[in-house]
């Protein structure tokens, strides 16, 4: 292969603000160091399509994020504190909260059972299903709630009406989060060799120890890894619940309807306390994701 | 292996769960929406569909998702060649990073755009504001919370091709005298394609739905910057059956169009898993 021209060795820091890394430039080319140059150091040309993209994600992510939290410690620690300690944000942090682990608990057996049968189980109109799974994905959340709302709500044809109860919280949460699981554990069981289960049989294992001993430690990552996507979108829903729950204080308002409330009541520090928290469990279940897939490189 | 019969009724067992799991979650309640849409034939929908509003709500949809889906598209194939191509300090807190708006609350990336873009409060807004544009309650708002809210969709989609593909066709390339454009336009895109395709869609879909964030940044003003969701969300709220079909009309419209990308999603994708 041709050695790349002008390879720049260090890039300038990445995470200060927008603009500091588009000044790297070809300026490095006398810092070059004796030993080859690795195929993979940046170019002045990628160099600089990095400083723009760069650039782009600050100005778009990472600036708003970071002033979500500048705006939240404006007021100091006491403020911050006042803000979340109403009775209100509290009832509202904790439906959203204990909702969320409850619903992730469901999709933990239901979704890796859905995945079982999608990739197990043959019967006619598996793709339908397949199709099925990924709606709540593709339908936007306001259509979400319209569509619970049709099944669940005051016209239903079961005769419940669970429209503006914590149960629609709850209904909102599970349709919203339906294909995580699924997606992340069907692919691991499309791999998984059949022939391990079958010498684990073979050796007199019951189908339930098989599934304990053998399918359940090799599915336990993508498990993992569907569960924190699923609480984590689970606890920053907001459009299905807007016609769906009534967001009532102390009854079916979540965190995010919170923040909304204060936002169009102009209490902006009030809204970056309440986002604050769901930004740092957003930022934990990242890293979280991060380390399950490094760990899962590392043993595959 | 053979099966014995508890097993039979296991695996039916497990089969009928599932399906009535789906079922009551997804299938029946969509199918009724789909119902009352029509409940009073196809005419009343088309009417409602024909009001000015409903007409420049869905106009301003589609355009703000197309810029979105052109920058994230244009961003997402720069960014995954980085990631993939290049070692640089900071890659992997950059790899983590930018799926960190799918893990965000759309209400949080509204909030956290008007803080940073509001003329009247914003850390940059004043100065954009002065230089005689306006963000937030504005297009470019709406764009950039939808750009904002779908922007891993293109990378998570290129960055596992990219990595499968290796280098080795790229370097055969760069060696016979190809530049890196030609490289890029010769081999790179037309390997990475369906990936991209199946992102571009993605992030179609996703754009065209995102309510909470555009809720924040656009106000929502009817004939100004009411997007298709939130026509649906004014029109459910107010009284009348006008309103109500209206508002059936446009999700059942927003709906349909979200079933169709997933229709090309999956015959993109033929047998997941297939490719390898």
């Amino acid at each position: 292969m041709t050695p790349s021209v002008g390879t720049i060795d260090v890039q300038p820091a990445l995470t200060p603000p927008a603009g500091a890394a588009t000044t790297g430039g070809p300026r490095d080319h006398r810092h070059r160091l004796p030993r080859a140059k690795s195929a993979t150091s940046l170019t002045p040309i990628s160099g600089l399509g990095l400083g723009i993209a760069l650039t782009w994600f600050s100005l778009l992510v990472l600036i708003p994020l970071a002033a979500v939290l500048v705006q939240a410690s404006a007021g100091g620690w006491s403020a911050y504190w006042e803000a979340l300690s109403s009775p209100q944000t509290l009832a509202a942090l904790e439906l959203t909260v204990g909702q969320a682990v409850l619903v992730t608990a469901v999709n933990i057996v239901m979704g890796t059972t859905i995945a079982w049968v999608l990739v197990r189980d043959q019967f006619a109109g598996k793709q339908l299903l397949e199709v099925v799974i990924d709606i709540p994905f593709a339908l936007p959340t306001i259509v979400a709630g319209l569509v619970l709302l049709s099944l669940y709500g005051p016209s239903s044809p079961l005769g419940v009406n669970w429209a503006n109860t914590p149960v629609a919280v709850f209904l909102a949460f599970l349709f919203v989060t339906l294909p995580f699981i699924v997606r992340t554990v069907q692919p691991v069981l499309l791999e998984l060799e059949q022939e391990v289960e079958e010498a684990a049989a073979s050796l007199g294992a019951s189908r339930f120890t098989t599934f304990r001993l053998v399918i359940l430690p090799s599915l336990a990552p993508a498990i993992a890894s569907g569960a924190a996507l699923s609480f984590c979108r689970a606890i920053s829903e907001y459009g299905s619940l807007v016609l769906l729950s009534g967001n009532l204080p102390y009854s079916t308002e979540v965190a995010s309807v919170r923040i909304m409330s204060s936002v169009e009541g102009d209490h902006l520090t009030e809204a970056a306390a309440v986002a604050s928290i769901l930004l740092v469990v957003a930022l934990i279940v990242i890293i979280t994701l991060d380390l399950i897939s490094r760990r899962v490189a590392r043993y595959a | 292996m053979h099966e014995t019969s508890g097993h039979r009724v296991m695996r039916w067992a497990l089969r009928l769960i599932v399906i009535g799991y789906l079922f009551f979650l997804v299938i029946w309640p969509v199918a009724l929406v789909a119902a009352k849409t029509f409940a009073g034939g196809l005419a009343p929908v088309i009417n409602a569909l024909r009001q000015p509003e409903v007409i420049f709500a869905f106009q301003l949809t589609l355009s703000a998702a197309f810029w979105a889906v052109v920058i994230n598209t244009m961003f997402g194939v720069g960014i995954s060649l980085l990631l993939v191509r290049y070692t640089f300090p900071g890659r992997r807190a950059l790899n983590a990073m930018v799926d960190l708006p799918l893990s965000v609350s759309p209400v949080v990336v509204g909030l956290a755009l008007v803080l940073v873009y509001s003329g009247r409060t914003g850390w940059l807004g004043e100065g954009i504001e002065q230089a005689g544009f306006q963000v937030i309650y504005a297009p470019p708002g709406i764009i950039m919370a939808t750009a904002f809210v779908s922007l891993p969709l293109v990378i998570r989609e290129v960055v596992p091709v990219l990595t499968e593909i290796g280098t080795e066709q790229e370097q055969a390339a760069r060696s016979l005298g190809a530049s890196a454009l030609q490289t890029f336009g010769r081999i790179t895109l037309p390997a990475i394609r369906w990936g991209l395709l199946y992102g571009v869609v993605l992030s179609l879909a996703r754009s065209l739905g995102e309510f909470g964030a555009v809720k924040i940044v656009s106000g929502g003003v009817a004939m100004r910057t009411q997007t298709a969701t939130l026509l649906v969300e004014e029109r459910y709220q107010q009284f009348g059956v006008v309103n109500s079909i209206t508002a059936y009309a446009a999700a059942f419209i927003l709906a349909l169009i979200a079933v169709i990308a997933l229709i090309i999603i999956t015959s993109l994708r033929p047998g997941r898993g297939r490719s390898r």
